[in-house]
């Protein structure tokens, strides 16, 4: 008879729930919009896996963080200590701290893997300006994140790294001094600095990210997915009001993501357990001796995910120039949505300047980042000066080429296998 | 509502927005100052007396002195004549640029003129550059006349902390504040006393 009358009002018991819930928060509504009703294009390749990948991996940062903060001291005299105490006493301790170390890495792949994507597809074009402009203040977050958390473990590179990066505020004209003794807290980087990083490393800035995750959701779910095709697919809409091209979120683009999260979760899982140090490239090599003042390693190299513009800076002989220059190289990539002047956003349409300018400049990123893990030999400067003004040119002279493109014409809907 | 009513509505609110941000400034003072270095820090950043009686000409020793690399060289008599003949290579051989103490800023940048007493922080990013006094060393040009190198990013200074021309630092190493208060006795951090 309950059940009945259960019916009578519309449903069971688990709906009787949800229409109570729904009725003081909006549940439903919520995962409507966000999730079962959100409509992405049926289209996507593999180059949409990443920021999945990249939510999966700022959890995984979070969790392991997290059960890391309950063993580490951030203070000078105890933090190399107890970073070893998690390392060999704590129970799972090593699995904890290489998942984090590994993370970090593995969130820097799946970004720039991001980023590329949307530089391919033109995912920065309008209306998309504000989420590409959300996107790079989470990469700019993400990288004072890896840098203030690479100085925790106070290691030899932990303690030279951040001198080398605080230094650069010194090249600020006229505070530059003060500016880096109020960073540092102090006259050198000591227990002071180490831990006022740890206090923005575990609270500050991960409070920041995960709000600007979500800023960065809302964006998107309001202009609605790019595609590799580069077209709106809200422009073909069913009788139903939904685009023809599009799928639901939930459940076609979460299993897809599903099968990607496990292939990323397979290859974590190899360098965790296999090689968490990477042969020095996560893990340096020189870290695994105590911060020591008074000498300085032999080769100081961030980590890998820094190079690219840490060669910039080295391709300077000027401390101010260098430092300027390692700032435009970032904030170029936040003018891009007014450098491009093509109306066409995909790769697949654009002529072959931008396919030549974009390959160069993934190669320069890349060569920059070998570049500045190598001893500063004149090769090396050479090598680093060319292309670090590759790397610029890309920006510099785009609103010019980006008007000279031969487009092709873009089709009306969207195709597979870039339409062969 | 009346013209002049929204107009004192604008005037109103712009006030309120400004004596607000004015409040969240003030606020915001302790805040950043708080980040200064602390009563202890300074207290910590005393001077720091080193005995050299026992330093060899051609060896160099390593103090800190608020936490910084601080390099005593007692130079010998050929490390002091190559000082002069390297000036043309230097990029501030005067030191008209660098931080020194004025009785410090004379050709050999020191007191006494075999004694360097100098901050091992290279001037580029603070690194703690690598004494090469090896002569004529192959990977520094076989023309090297001794000096310092800093492995970071391969800025060169001559026995005196001077940067060399074309190199990444912009000027030569600091020389701290210091006195001799005794015949082998420096101390670093106070040169109360002592006169250009």
């Amino acid at each position: 008879m309950n059940a009945a009358r259960a019916e009578a009002v519309g449903g069971g018991r688990g709906t009787r729930f949800l229409n109570w819930i729904d009725a003081r928060f909006p549940f439903s509504k919520l995962m409507r919009e966000h999730v079962t009703e959100y409509y992405a294009s049926k289209n996507f390749n593999f180059w949409y896996v990443f920021g999945v990948l990249s939510m999966v991996v700022l959890v995984i940062q979070l969790v392991t963080g997290i059960f890391l903060t309950m063993s580490y001291k951030p203070s000078a005299a105890e933090a190399f200590a107890s970073v070893e105490y998690i390392m060999r006493d704590v129970e799972w301790g090593w699995l904890i701290r290489y998942m984090h170390s590994t993370g970090a890495s593995a969130f820097f792949i799946v970004v720039y893997l991001h980023m590329f994507r949307g530089m391919m597809y033109g995912s920065y074009k309008p209306p998309r300006e504000l989420l590409w402009i959300i996107g790079m203040l989470i990469y700019v977050a993400l990288m004072a994140e890896a840098f203030m958390g690479y100085l925790l473990p106070w290691g030899q590179m932990s303690y030279w790294g951040a001198q080398v990066i605080i230094s650069l505020f010194g090249a600020v004209p006229v505070v530059g001094d003060a500016l880096v003794e109020w960073i540092r807290g102090d006259y050198f980087i000591s227990d002071i600095t180490l831990n006022r990083f740890f206090a923005l490393h575990v609270i500050a800035v991960p409070l920041a990210l995960v709000m600007l995750v979500v800023v960065h959701i809302m964006a998107l779910h309001e202009t609605g997915s790019n595609n590799p095709d580069g077209i709106e697919i809200k422009q073909h809409k069913g009788p139903d009001g939904v685009p023809l091209d599009g799928v639901a979120f939930h459940p076609y683009h979460t299993s897809k993501d599903l099968v990607a999260i496990i292939v990323f979760l397979a290859a974590f899982s190899l360098v965790v357990f296999f090689a968490p140090e990477m042969g020095g490239f996560f893990l340096e090599h020189a870290n695994f001796e105590p911060a020591n003042a008074l000498k300085t390693p032999e080769l100081i190299a961030p980590v890998w995910y820094f190079t690219p513009f840490y060669a910039i800076l080295r391709a300077v002989p000027s401390k101010g120039g260098g430092a300027l220059l390692m700032a435009l190289a970032i904030v170029f990539l936040f003018l891009l949505p007014w450098l491009d002047r093509c109306k066409v956003r995909s790769i697949r349409y654009r002529g072959w300047i931008f396919k030549f300018a974009l390959g160069a400049f993934a190669i320069s990123f890349v060569a920059l980042g070998y570049l500045g893990l190598q001893k500063p030999t004149a090769g090396v400067e050479l090598g680093s000066r060319i292309f670090t003004f590759v790397y610029f040119a890309f920006f510099i002279f785009m609103p010019i080429y980006t008007r000279l493109e031969k487009t092709k014409p873009v089709p009306e809907r969207v195709v597979f296998d870039g339409g062969h | 509502m009346s013209e002049a009513g929204l107009n004192r509505r604008h005037l109103l609110t712009v006030a309120t927005s400004v004596a607000g941000a004015v409040g969240v400034g003030f606020a915001a003072v302790p805040f950043l100052a708080s980040w200064k270095p602390s009563a202890r820090a300074q207290a910590l950043g005393a001077p720091v007396e080193v005995d050299i009686s026992k330093l060899d000409a051609g060896v160099m020793v390593r103090v800190k002195w608020r936490g910084k690399p601080v390099w005593i060289l007692r130079r010998d008599a050929g490390m002091l004549e190559a000082l002069p003949a390297v000036v043309s290579e230097l990029s501030d051989p005067d030191s008209d640029k660098s931080e020194q103490p004025d009785y410090a800023k004379n050709a050999t940048r020191s007191i006494r003129p075999e004694v360097l007493v100098v901050i091992g922080n290279c001037t580029h990013l603070g690194c703690a550059p690598i004494e090469r006094f090896d002569v004529g060393a192959e990977d520094l040009g076989g023309d090297w006349p001794g000096g310092f190198f800093c492995p970071c990013h391969g800025s060169k200074f001559d026995l005196a902390g001077r940067v060399y021309a074309g190199v990444p630092a912009p000027t030569n190493l600091p020389i701290p504040p210091h006195r001799f208060i005794g015949d082998n006795l420096i101390l670093i951090g106070d040169d109360t006393g002592v006169s250009a």
